[in-house]
């Protein structure tokens, strides 16, 4: 074990909502193969920063720590990722590490994403069932298609994609790649499909597709490699056919 | 006013019951640490087992039922296991029909893969990412009667307590908001706990980092009994890491991956030589003492680490992706090399509790009337060992009998509550709080949490010796001492992460004296439950279920006993 190795860090810090943010810097005791999250948590047990004065534990959140919770999203050396993922002898330092900037901060590196989590709502992401009870089996479906809906049902709603966005903000409200990807997910879906014209009316006006500039960064930088570009252009092909079905009438 | 329920805990088994329960007319108020997408069920890779029988195998409920009995040692009551075997093709059906993304077969049905301790293809999945695809749809289907307001959801918030009378019924809960930090009580005519696993008691595990077991452990400090504690599933692959275990499905091996190391030189598929009849497919108790002795016995881990290689080269690269891609990604991603091409090494890590909070064999509750539980935190479903891909559809039927059966109770039990107790039970837990905050001894609690995993870890998992366990005691007994002198690093008032982890930290401690007491007075082995000094079986003395009660004056638990149902299948021995 390399004896006496250190990590040097750089967090920003808030200790409010309303608080200034501010730069910390740390260092801790290096271990072969430890990631950013293991970083924190020395940080946590040891709160002092790089001068040895006391301080107090960074907040952050963390859960499954094998990237599939999407909890542990922030920005890494300018870059949003999850930091279970992110391997410390694969980062420079001193490794700055910054809160996601697209949400409001709650602590440190804490943010609140209830937005994404109201979007889902709002673009009714979900295969609305007559209930739980026993109806026998779903709707068969080719392995072809499973092969296309499984990867874009693995969004961990980790908010990465949003934070490269150009176009999500207050202003726009644009529900973002992550959302969008969602409508097309169960717009393929055979029971989904019965409902489409519903999420495709959510997306039809401020906030939805149009706000795309497609800049496509999101695509780039999404952990899961979810193809959300081509998600966007799916769900532009069928607002473009739900817009002329409209106007036709029927 | 329709009868109010409250679920604590978003995994599975807590949206399963906010479901039914929502669905058939209870208000559901869902409170959780994190947002309920990102509770620990996402990490469930391999699958969920439903004898569809799709293969043309004849697997039936009864085999399925069968296999579980046998493979928890005949610890498991029958009553609801059986139930849980018959429901379980219709559960796949209704995760079919929301939506999941299962993998198919060739005529578009749903496809079936091998899993441990069975010789059938049971088990239906979602590439290598289930326990997250199952979660999702389940969340979404809660959030659809979030928008409908059915359900409420108090995301953020830390459980602290239940709140019952002097007869021991359970009139809401007691809980503080993560971020806010202020503590309040919620009234309930019933409430489900559905808080998962326990594994941050053993330090490192596969477990996420919630999965601390302290909801549990403080309901056993006011009295609901905790049932098989000792009951604790060391999973055979998991990749050692400094913050976590980070768990190899079983699915590897249920897709044709292998276990070996070298002997003499040469590859040496040991299971395969110990078990021809299941070979990597043998259940994880015995899977993983193979491993044990393999490495420590033996001496024939890799490069002398212990670490043995689970290999999947040789099998078909495109079925691997379609198969196994979720966790050769997360091998890939954490280790660096491509599990394509070179041999995982892995490791045992803890992984489950098999015991849990004592319910009922009809309807999921508690000793305490108005308190129900589902999913890991309780005890059923199991016995003494469970096998791979039955947590899956044991929170789901957990869930889904928890949520009907706690709006009946609800409905003939409205709660009638006088304001004090929920005063009181606010009082006794700001006073814990004010303790903590004005504590100025010297301790740390991150240094006392990591002697706990270490202690746990070496004396409460794979073997078990009774002068270790004793000593193990006595040791998280001087730990309970040190805690009482703690000093928190960080006394604010907002978000502070260091306060609830310290909080936790108590409960674990207490959790943890259950489970080595438990295992120190069983003097037998049975299922993941291995002591050398009394290798066999023994039914006469031990088919009991171990029942710890708090006892307030000692400060400790107290054991009693408790007979098995095992009306349906008899007993017999367990040999793969």
């Amino acid at each position: 074990m390399a004896e006496g190795k250190i990590v040097r860090l750089r967090i920003k810090r808030q200790s409010g909502p309303q608080a200034a943010p501010q730069w910390e810097d740390f260092n801790v005791a290096y271990r072969p193969g430890m990631n950013v999250i293991v970083a924190l948590m020395d940080i946590a047990a040891q709160p002092r920063n790089a001068e040895g004065q006391p301080t107090t534990s960074v907040s952050y959140e963390a859960n499954c720590l094998e990237e599939v919770c999407g909890a542990c999203a922030m920005v890494i050396n300018g870059r949003p990722r999850q930091a279970c993922s992110a391997l410390i002898d694969r980062l420079e330092q001193p490794i700055t590490i910054e809160p996601l900037s697209r949400f409001p901060v709650v602590r440190d590196l804490v943010v609140n994403r209830q937005r994404l989590f109201n979007d889902l709502k709002r673009v009714k992401a979900w295969i609305p069932i007559d209930g739980s009870y026993d109806l026998g089996p779903g709707p068969r479906e080719s392995a072809a298609d499973q092969e296309t809906a499984y990867p874009l049902s693995r969004c961990i709603s980790c908010g990465n994609c949003l934070e490269v966005c150009p176009q999500y903000n207050d202003k726009t409200g644009f529900v973002g790649a992550a959302v969008l990807s969602q409508v097309r997910l169960f717009n393929l879906h055979p029971t989904g499909k019965l409902h489409a014209g519903e999420r495709l009316d959510a997306l039809s006006g401020p906030g939805g597709h149009q706000e795309c500039g497609f800049a496509q960064n999101c695509v780039n930088i999404c952990p899961k490699d979810i193809p959300l570009t081509d998600s966007i252009s799916a769900v532009g092909r069928q607002l473009i056919v739900h817009a002329v079905r409209q106007a036709l009438g029927s | 006013m329709n009868p109010k329920i409250i679920i604590v805990g978003g995994g599975l088994a807590g949206l399963a019951a906010a479901l039914k329960a929502a669905e058939q007319g209870a208000q559901v108020e869902l409170f959780s640490l994190v947002p309920v997408k990102r509770s620990h069920s996402v990490c469930a890779q391999g699958g969920i087992n439903a004898a569809k029988n799709l293969k043309g195998e004849g697997d039936s409920a009864w085999k399925h039922f069968d296999d579980t009995i046998y493979g928890g040692d005949f610890l498991a009551n029958q009553g609801l296991v059986k139930r849980m075997c018959e429901a379980a093709p219709a559960i796949i059906d209704l995760l079919d029909r929301m939506g999941v993304q299962f993998n198919r077969t060739p005529e578009g049905l749903l496809d079936f893969r091998r899993f441990g301790g069975t010789l059938y293809h049971r088990t239906a999945f979602a590439g290598a990412t289930t326990g997250q695809q199952l979660l999702y749809a389940l969340d979404e289907q809660v959030r659809r009667l979030e928008a409908e307001g059915k359900i409420r959801k108090f995301e953020h918030w830390e459980f602290l307590s239940a709140v019952l009378d002097e007869q021991g019924r359970c009139h809401g809960i007691c809980a503080q908001d993560l971020h806010g930090m202020q503590v309040r009580t919620f009234p309930a005519d019933a409430v489900i706990i559905a808080t998962g696993g326990v594994g941050a008691i053993f330090g490192k595990s596969t477990n996420s980092i919630v999965c601390t077991g302290s909801a549990q452990s403080a309901l056993y400090q006011q009295g609901a009994w905790y049932a098989n504690g000792e009951f604790i599933q060391v999973h055979p692959t998991a990749i050692p890491g400094e913050d976590k275990l980070r768990l190899m499905s079983e699915s590897a091996r249920g897709e044709g991956g292998r276990v070996w190391v070298y002997k003499d030189g040469k590859p040496w598929y040991f299971l395969e030589e110990w078990y021809p009849k299941y070979g990597n497919l043998v259940p994880r108790d015995v899977a993983t003492r193979a491993i044990h002795k393999v490495v420590f016995e033996l001496g024939l881990g890799i490069d002398g680490q212990p670490a043995v290689f689970l290999d999947v080269t040789h099998l078909d690269p495109h079925v691997l992706d379609a198969k196994l891609g979720g966790i050769l990604e997360i091998y890939e991603k954490f280790v660096g090399d491509d599990p394509h091409k070179v041999p995982m090494k892995v490791f045992p890590g803890m992984h489950y509790t098999m015991g849990g909070l004592w319910v009922d064999n009809e309807r999921q509750m508690t000793n305490l009337p108005g308190l129900f539980a589902a999913g890991e935190c309780e005890y059923q479903y199991h016995g003494a060992n469970r096998l791979g891909a039955n947590s899956l559809v044991s929170c789901i039927f957990g869930g889904f009998l928890a949520g009907p059966a706690a709006l009946e109770y609800a409905r003939n039990n409205r709660t009638d509550a006088g304001s004090h107790i929920f005063d009181q039970e606010l009082r006794r837990q700001q006073a814990i709080n004010d303790r903590l905050y004005a504590a100025a001894g010297e301790e740390n609690p991150f240094t006392i949490w990591r002697e706990l995993g270490r202690l746990m870890t070496e004396h409460c998992t794979v073997v078990r010796h009774n002068d270790k366990l004793r000593l193990a005691d006595r040791q998280i007994e001087d730990l309970l001492g040190r805690y009482q002198r703690i000093r928190l690093s960080d006394t604010t008032r907002w978000t502070n992460q260091t306060f609830f982890f310290t909080r936790q930290l108590y409960n674990m401690l207490q959790l943890a004296r259950v489970m080595v007491q438990g295992a120190l007075a069983r003097d037998e082995s049975r299922g993941a439950h291995y002591k050398p000094e009394f290798p066999e079986r023994n039914d006469e003395r031990w088919l009991k279920t171990t029942l710890a009660q708090w006892d307030e004056a000692a400060a400790a638990p107290r054991l009693s006993y408790q007979d098995v149902d095992t009306s349906q299948i008899p007993l017999r021995a367990r040999k793969y």
